[in-house]
């Protein structure tokens, strides 16, 4: 939003955000947000740090995801809304986000996917999720290994379906009639 | 005083300059047809006239208003002209009805029920009340502009600006466009029309503006700038283009 309409200062702020967020690896900001902290005696526990890490790297994410959208809305949308009086915020809200949020969906089926995935990362700060779960169970029943594992990927194949099928099922509710591409959803024929 | 008048317009696109200072005046009722070749400067004009494009120098106004002024409320001002566009720019999320209804909504502050029964009516004015639950993408194009019209119509705007309103039309369809057109000047409404529809100029119109190369080099009647006008470009400007399109009398 900064990028496209914030002026000049606000967009590169969003800019320097978004470089910083995108370009540090997962793991490495987990580690910055849960040692970092630390050193100036603020102790924030390995979930916390993961939580902050993982969300403000994806909100940089979700961000360009957005940014795509929004400017993938014919100028003319905005022309009209300016031109019967509408203020630019006016328009933004009521002409330009709706149309965007309908295009971005796509994208934010990808980034969910992909936050939940890295989840398994906090494992290396030492807390206790899905998979170090697992570890403890086959660390001492080495038979146990693979049933585990696999019950760990099973795990992920449920959140992501769940996931991406709810969000799905919000891009065809709020799909416009007509627009759709063709073939999509049975509700154009396919060409 | 002139309902709407635009003073010595400039506007330049970087070295080169696509009006060069043109002035028009618009009586209340009156409809005027700008025509001219391409390239030279009438959508500018019209979006210098609304400040959706400010001119570099010159001066607006509307009913005694100034648009170019300085911290003008240019969204109120904006409010009081329609404007038409080539490509309808249609909000493609809204039904038709939502379209017409977003401006008083949004704009006026009128309520749901109210605007919702000014942007029926409306819809029935240019022919389409049957059509207000159907999406932009569901409509044909000269139905998609007629509610583009609708939805000028429906902020009772005091004059509205037509930018080449059939230009993107399949020609089966630009008649019924022109026929809303037509019963609005009808009824009296100020219309400022770019276009190259000869026929509908010549019936309709009360003034031709002919513009070539960021300039009004003439403008008059339709019985003057057809039968003798006194610039040699407007008549053979004027033989060329009802040879290219025809003189369609819808």
């Amino acid at each position: 939003m900064l990028q496209v309409y914030g002026g000049r200062t606000l967009s590169r702020i969003a800019y320097v955000y978004e470089w910083i967020f995108r370009s540090i690896p997962a793991l490495v900001l987990i580690f910055l947000f849960y040692y970092g902290p630390a050193k100036f005696g603020w102790f924030i526990s390995a979930f916390q740090a993961a939580v902050l890490a993982l969300g403000l790297r994806s909100s940089a994410y979700q961000s360009q995801i957005f940014r795509g959208a929004i400017e993938a809305i014919p100028a003319g949308q905005m022309l009209a809304a300016r031109s019967m009086g509408m203020g630019r915020f006016r328009a933004v809200v009521s002409i330009i986000l709706p149309q965007a949020f309908r295009l971005s969906i796509a994208g934010w089926t990808n980034e969910f996917s992909s936050v939940i995935k890295d989840t398994t990362l906090v494992y290396a700060a030492g807390y206790t999720e899905i998979l170090r779960t697992a570890r403890a169970i086959y660390d001492t029943r080495i038979y146990l290994t693979m049933p585990t594992l696999i019950l760990v990927a099973l795990v992920f194949l449920v959140f992501t379906y769940g996931g991406n099928r709810a969000l799905g099922l919000l891009e065809r509710k709020i799909s416009t009639p007509g627009l759709q591409m063709p073939g999509r959803a049975g509700r154009t024929e396919r060409v | 005083m002139s309902l709407l008048k635009a003073e010595e317009i400039h506007k330049r696109y970087g070295k080169e300059e696509v009006l060069k200072g043109v002035s028009i005046s618009l009586e209340r009722g009156e409809t005027k047809v700008i025509i001219g070749p391409s390239g030279t400067g009438k959508s500018t004009l019209l979006r210098c006239i609304n400040q959706l494009t400010p001119p570099d120098q010159g001066r607006v106004w509307l009913d005694g208003e100034e648009l170019t002024r300085p911290h003008a409320d240019i969204n109120a001002l904006r409010a009081q002209i329609g404007f038409v566009f080539q490509s309808f720019n249609l909000f493609s999320h809204l039904t038709a009805l939502q379209n017409v209804r977003i401006g008083p909504r949004k704009v006026r502050g009128m309520k749901k029920d109210e605007a919702t029964k000014l942007a029926m009516e409306e819809l029935d004015r240019v022919g389409l009340a049957e059509k207000a639950a159907a999406y932009p993408a569901q409509l044909s194009g000269g139905q998609q502009q007629r509610v583009s019209i609708a939805r000028a119509l429906a902020m009772s705007p005091k004059l509205i600006l037509f930018d080449e309103p059939t230009s993107a039309l399949d020609p089966e369809l630009i008649g019924e466009v022109l026929d809303v057109m037509i019963g609005l000047a009808k009824d009296g409404m100020t219309m400022l029309v770019v276009s190259h529809e000869m026929g509908f100029a010549r019936s309709v119109a009360d003034e031709i503006v002919f513009m070539e190369n960021g300039v009004v080099v003439e403008q008059g009647t339709p019985d003057k700038m057809f039968r003798d006008s006194e610039h040699p470009r407007t008549g053979e400007f004027l033989r060329k283009i009802t040879e290219l399109y025809g003189e369609t009398e819808s």
